[in-house]
């Protein structure tokens, strides 16, 4: 009863205020976003004193000027951007043609596809590195078998070949994700139609029509997985090779500071990563689609004329 | 122009022959149909599956083989047991493998709960800035977990920390390197992941909801007791594997964190895999990552069926 004597009451209200019905107060929401943020930030402002304050002698800079002659951390970020660029490269190369030829000609296979992308989600990273150093282990019994070079060059320090396939195969759940995301938004028979019906090679209509179309998906991919590989540590670390992140933990046993520095310039890259993904893959994108669009009804006219 | 002038015509060519003449195609024709169409349907799928076969069912099959067999030191013969998985599942492993399952239920609802009340923060905040600059910071701070946060959190609670010298948290007792230094951490990358992936679900409660919930005469309480929960629930629960399944793998914040101060699955298995250990013990680590995969594979299909339910209501 006392619900329904308060009925009249806030229905005459909620007119009075037509800006905000109903949510009358926020001031629950701020404090909770206050205290999100301070949780937040704290630990990145405390770090960033870390970095700077040495106790005694009080600001210096010489974490960063360390990391800066720091020949390691120059090769160990080389290595890992150049891990992370292969993966992404090889993980659309694999993704990409099969997406597109699942969606157009075999969707029987979709949910085939699906499972098996999303299969890395319950093999724990640790869980898969174990199956790996035990496949590799196989390597002194090969010694005779021209696989036996394979096997050289998949460990090898320079370039670890195996970390790519490792870090292609943790990738695929964000590949599938954003790439499933994008074709469901495009049309994509009616494209892939309309393209050849004019003319276009298959292989040009994947390149000049479907990836353009799924470019912000294939962005949000790409960037997801670059950033995962970027920071990753535990593959590398028990197959005993030295990207950034295991490189930040050596070195972290011996210099805090520039291991903290580091941290924060992780921080940093995957920051800037993320913010050129919502860059490429939002508003400027849908301007340049639609400046494509022109273009293309301008060739029309004159392939027409 | 001259590729496409021959495309129309031989269309309309096969298309006058259909009726009469269905089967003997003439090689233009096979090749406009079915012979084209299987030519592009295999290449393109078959590096995938060569891909999954060699990089990830080789090293899981070899995983789920050698999870149960043993190798005789002495001889270097193998045979099949169980005493592997029964070893991984006594003593120290054992509390291992309970030790990881409870930090990460706790901090899955812990995350879980928390992410839930921040989205619905944010969104009671009704500012669409706000709302963007949550969003991008939340992607950034999702991403942020492993090596880093655990340095990031040293410099703030360890021992010699910012935050601890500032406020003498040395002298209450408190210590970063616990079970509860862990399940701070991980909230500092799953709240974030929580956020992203609830709010989809928050912004499909309507307003529309409410209103009819106020005008039939619910206090707040009652709406979100008797309608928003429920509708939530199935997204809520598939936020929480999802949240345990990212706490329950990972594993380098906790290794670089705590070191075996913890005792949790994945770092006992990355000890075992990293050589210092006897010959027999990384069939022993691959009888561990067996267990892991099993949970996560119980935990994670508590979600396919709740998805569903979901995008009933919310798709």
């Amino acid at each position: 009863m006392a619900g329904m004597t308060a009925t009249p009451r806030t229905r005459t209200a909620t007119p009075r205020q037509p800006g905000r019905p109903l949510r009358s107060r926020p001031y629950g929401s701020v404090l909770v976003l206050l205290l999100a943020a301070l949780y937040f930030l704290v630990p990145v402002a405390a770090s960033l004193w870390f970095t700077v304050d040495d106790p005694g002698k009080g600001l210096t800079f010489g974490a960063y000027a360390k990391g800066l002659r720091d020949g390691g951390m120059a090769t160990s970020l080389g290595l890992s951007v150049r891990l992370g660029l292969a993966t992404v490269a090889l993980g659309l190369l694999l993704m990409v043609p099969t997406m597109v030829v699942v969606t157009l000609r075999l969707p029987k296979l979709r949910r085939v596809v699906e499972v098996l992308c999303m299969v890395p989600l319950i093999m724990p990273p640790i869980a898969l590195v174990a199956g790996v150093s035990t496949v590799l282990s196989w390597e002194d019994d090969l010694r005779t078998t021209p696989l036996w070079g394979t096997f050289q060059a998949l460990h090898d320090k320079n370039f670890p070949l195996v970390l790519v396939l490792v870090y292609t195969v943790m990738s695929l759940p964000f590949l599938y994700r954003s790439l499933d995301g994008g074709l469901r938004a495009v049309d994509l028979k009616t494209l892939v139609e309309a393209s050849r019906s004019l003319g276009a090679s298959r292989p040009g209509t994947l390149c000049r029509v479907v990836v353009p179309n799924l470019r912000p998906a294939i962005v949000s991919g790409a960037v997801l997985s670059l950033a995962m590989v970027l920071g990753e540590f535990t593959v590398a670390n028990v197959l005993g090779f030295e990207p950034f992140s295991v490189w930040m933990v050596h070195v972290g046993e011996y210099e805090a500071q520039l291991s903290v520095a580091a941290a924060m310039l992780s921080l940093l890259i995957t920051w800037g990563l993320l913010l050129l993904l919502t860059n490429l893959a939002g508003g400027r994108n849908r301007n340049r689609n639609r400046d494509r669009d022109r273009n293309r009804t301008g060739n029309r006219r004159r392939t027409t004329v | 122009m001259a590729a496409t002038t021959p495309a129309p015509a031989r269309s309309g060519a096969a298309d006058a022959e259909q009726p009469p003449a269905p089967s003997p195609t003439t090689p233009a024709k096979r090749r406009a149909r079915g012979g084209g169409a299987r030519r592009w349907r295999w290449p393109a799928v078959v590096p995938f599956f060569a891909f999954m076969a060699v990089c990830f069912g080789l090293p899981a099959c070899t995983l789920a083989y050698n999870a149960f067999t043993v190798v005789d030191p002495s001889t270097g013969t193998s045979h099949y047991s169980l005493d592997n998985v029964r070893h991984s599942l006594s003593g120290a492993y054992a509390t291992g493998l309970a030790g990881s399952v409870k930090l990460s239920l706790l901090s899955a609802v812990l995350a879980t709960v928390l992410g839930t009340v921040i989205g619905q923060a944010l969104l009671g905040a009704g500012n669409s800035a706000l709302r963007k600059a949550v969003i991008s910071a939340s992607g950034v701070f999702a991403n942020f977990s492993g090596a880093p946060l655990a340095f990031a959190f040293i410099a703030t609670l360890g021992t010699t920390g910012t935050v601890t010298r500032l406020l003498h948290l040395k002298s209450t007792g408190f210590s970063l390197y616990t079970f509860t230094g862990l399940v701070l951490a991980y909230l500092y990358f799953m709240v974030p992941l929580m956020v992203v992936t609830i709010l989809p679900a928050l912004d499909g409660v309507r307003t529309q909801w409410r209103e009819a919930a106020a005008s039939c005469g619910a206090t707040k309480a009652q709406f979100w007791r008797h309608v928003g929960l429920p509708v939530l629930m199935p997204s809520l629960l598939g936020g929480a594997v999802l949240m345990f399944g990212t706490a329950f793998a990972s594993h380098a914040t906790a290794a670089v964190m705590t070191g075996s101060s913890v005792p949790l699955i994945t770092i006992q298995i990355a000890n075992a895999l990293s050589g210092n250990v006897l010959v027999g013990q990384e069939n022993l680590a691959l009888a561990m990552s067996l267990n892991m995969v099993v949970i996560a594979l119980l935990v994670m299909a508590v979600q396919i069926p709740l998805q569903r339910r979901s995008n009933r209501w919310l798709g």
